[in-house]
């Protein structure tokens, strides 16, 4: 203690200790385990985000009788699941044909999206043009125009070359995004070092073979996230095949509205299809959400 | 990562200089010319569907036009006048209007207080951001459908609770609050988990050493959340605020489902800007000229109130530190992810 006498008068060790002392208490409290609340109201969250779904399946498993006697469905499932299944896909309601079409378009739509979008993503992010920047801001720009209200003419054009009522009227209009081009750019910036361009270039790389061989592996990440967000919005929307699709040839969210329309008593069997159109994209859900996740929190997107 | 060359520069003793001068030229050509054939599919098929219609929509707006008749006269502005004079029109803009700030307002509080709980340290962080996100997966249509039913007015399940708990019944498919309730809490379920994992995104990228400050100056958690969490969230905020309007104010497919006959209502009670342009366009009238004047008037409202929103969050997070950030477009996230 004698080493240190002019620090002890001016400052005080006591006091320096102290304040390191709530330092490392601070530090420790930013990374302290949360208590039962915090959990309680994710719990309760997690509750509202499962129920709605959970009703639908436990209509979708009684029977008509057991569904307009009470309000309030039992938390245990009926017994008649099966049975409302086999209904629904017997019913004139064109559900197997609504989910080859979704099947069709959302694929279709995701694998058209990540390659074009790769494509451009790579042209913006690491080659050098003129017009770069003007057209980059365009394809910005675009994101904010709601393309919905172009449906009329967009019907007009797709009628007069025949496409109306067939599957290529919905695909076509959704196989680019400005947002696709947008997050492929933002990610390839970051991700693809202008290093490993140069040296495909040398070893006498065209322009194509750079991309295949360096930016589309760079970008698989992004490519991955890319292609589910792609596939759940094909896959759920509604608004323009409802105008150029008809009823005999639906994609899954037609099949839900006509289930609706048609059968607007039976609960049981409308749920049974709602479930049977929900599903593959729950079960999608589980297996690649954790990608999803990953991939909202990176880039903070929106489609 | 593999890097290779699948084509191996020819044996020089085979090269003649007039193949080296060829292959400069075409390499040439590939290195100017490539950039904008990548870009070209985007621009191309966005002009055919999305540029050219919108466009177009001016042109079809100003002509009498039927669905199946096609193209007639030049009229000028009388379908604009013609929408302006029908009170559906403003039943429509109305209920539009409801419902949009029903869903938006709580789903943008919802979405930054959750955002926060989920941004302590908890155990199972993915499970918990799988758990609020498993709503986006299930179609707005089938959302409806389920909603429709929870929301029912005799066999509902959130008119038996009220029961239970001594309240009346609520009438959710006649009265108009009521079913515009119904209808933004299906556009809440489906979006607030989507939301949630923006903000907490940014929320991740806030500096710890802000938080550190403010609890040395004795500031609780709550001052924290709105001296330190909201302001540094700006960018997001103005972001999840300006997509929610484009999003909301051309809301169809939750309203059409709402009841089997998808007409909004029996009168007109839940009816949207949307769900008329169908309706003028594919329903009776087959009217396209007057469907695509609404399309323009709707367009034009949501620029306004996009502005209008953006500049009443600027003001609003003026207290908050000044970051460069080129608000409007997304790159503002990656400026916030950045800031140290």
């Amino acid at each position: 203690m004698t080493s240190l006498p002019v620090i002890a008068q001016t400052s005080g060790v006591g006091a320096a200790r102290s304040a390191a002392r709530k330092r490392r208490r601070l530090a420790a409290g930013a990374n302290r385990r949360p208590g039962w609340v915090t959990y309680a109201i994710l719990g309760a969250v997690l509750l509202i985000s499962i129920y709605p779904l959970y009703y639908t399946f436990l209509l979708a498993s009684s029977d008509q009788l057991t569904i307009s006697k009470t309000a309030i469905p039992s938390l245990i499932p009926g017994q008649h699941l099966l049975e409302n299944l086999e209904r629904i896909l017997a019913s004139d309601i064109p559900l197997l044909k609504g989910l080859i079409n979704s099947t069709v378009v959302a694929v279709l739509q995701s694998l058209s999206v990540v390659i074009f979008s790769t494509l451009a993503g790579f042209s913006f992010a690491k080659l050098r043009f003129r017009g770069r920047g003007p057209l980059l801001v365009f394809v910005i720009a675009t994101m904010a125009v709601p393309t919905q209200l172009g449906v009329i003419p967009l019907f007009v054009v797709m009628s007069n070359i025949g496409w109306s009522g067939k599957l290529v009227a919905v695909i076509v209009p959704g196989m680019v995004t400005a947002f696709g081009v947008f997050w492929m750019t933002q990610y390839l910036e970051n991700a693809l070092p202008y290093e490993l361009i140069e040296a495909a270039r040398v070893d006498g790389a065209s322009m194509i073979q750079t991309f295949w061989n360096v930016a589309l592996p760079a970008g698989r990440p992004a490519a991955a996230m890319l292609a589910l967000f792609t596939f759940i919005g094909s896959w759920t929307n509604f608004f323009w095949p409802s105008i150029i699709l008809t009823n005999q040839n639906p994609t899954l969210p037609m099949v839900v509205r006509q289930l609706q329309a048609g059968y607007f008593q039976d609960y049981s069997l409308i749920m049974s299809g709602v479930i049977l159109s929900t599903i593959p994209l729950v079960v999608l859900f589980i297996f690649a959400g954790k990608q999803l996740v990953t991939g909202i929190m990176a880039g903070a997107v929106k489609g | 990562m593999s890097v290779q060359a699948p084509i191996k520069p020819a044996p020089v003793a085979e090269r003649t200089p007039r193949r080296i001068a060829f292959r400069q030229t075409r390499g040439n050509w590939d290195v100017k010319l490539s950039p904008y054939l990548y870009i070209s599919p985007f621009f191309i098929l966005f002009a055919i569907t999305g540029l050219i219609p919108l466009v177009y929509t001016g042109y079809v707006s100003v002509h009498d036009w039927h669905l199946l008749r096609g193209q007639g006269d030049f009229v000028g502005f009388q379908n604009f006048i013609d929408v302006w004079n029908q009170p559906t029109f403003w039943l429509a803009l109305r209920n539009t209007f409801s419902i949009f700030l029903l869903s938006s307002v709580p789903q943008v509080v919802t979405a930054l207080l959750l955002a926060a709980v989920l941004n302590a340290n908890i155990r199972a962080k993915t499970f918990w951001r799988m758990g609020v996100l498993l709503p986006y997966v299930v179609a707005p249509v089938a959302v409806g459908l389920i909603f429709s039913r929870l929301f029912g007015d005799q066999y509902g399940l959130i008119n038996a609770i009220l029961e239970i708990l001594g309240m009346d019944q609520i009438a959710w498919h006649s009265d108009v609050i009521p079913s515009h309730i119904a209808i933004a809490s299906m556009v809440n379920f489906r979006w607030t988990g989507y939301n949630t994992l923006i903000f907490l995104a940014a929320m991740q990228a806030i500096p710890k050493e802000l938080y550190e400050a403010a609890i040395i100056d004795g500031a609780g958690r709550v001052r924290q959340f709105i001296s330190i969490t909201v302001p540094q969230l700006r960018a997001t905020l103005i972001f999840i605020i300006v997509t929610a309007t484009i999003g909301g104010l051309q809301i169809f497919d939750e309203p059409r489902v709402f009841d089997a006959a998808g007409t909004g209502g029996a009168s007109k009670q839940w009816i949207t800007v949307t769900m008329y342009l169908y309706d003028l366009g594919w329903g009776n009238q087959k009217n396209f000229g007057r469907a695509s004047a609404v399309a323009l008037i709707l367009f034009f409202i949501i620029i306004v109130i996009g502005v209008i929103n953006y500049a009443i969050t600027r003001r609003i997070s003026t207290a908050g530190p000044k970051k460069p950030g080129r608000i409007g477009n997304k790159t503002t996230f990656t400026t916030t992810r950045r800031t140290k």
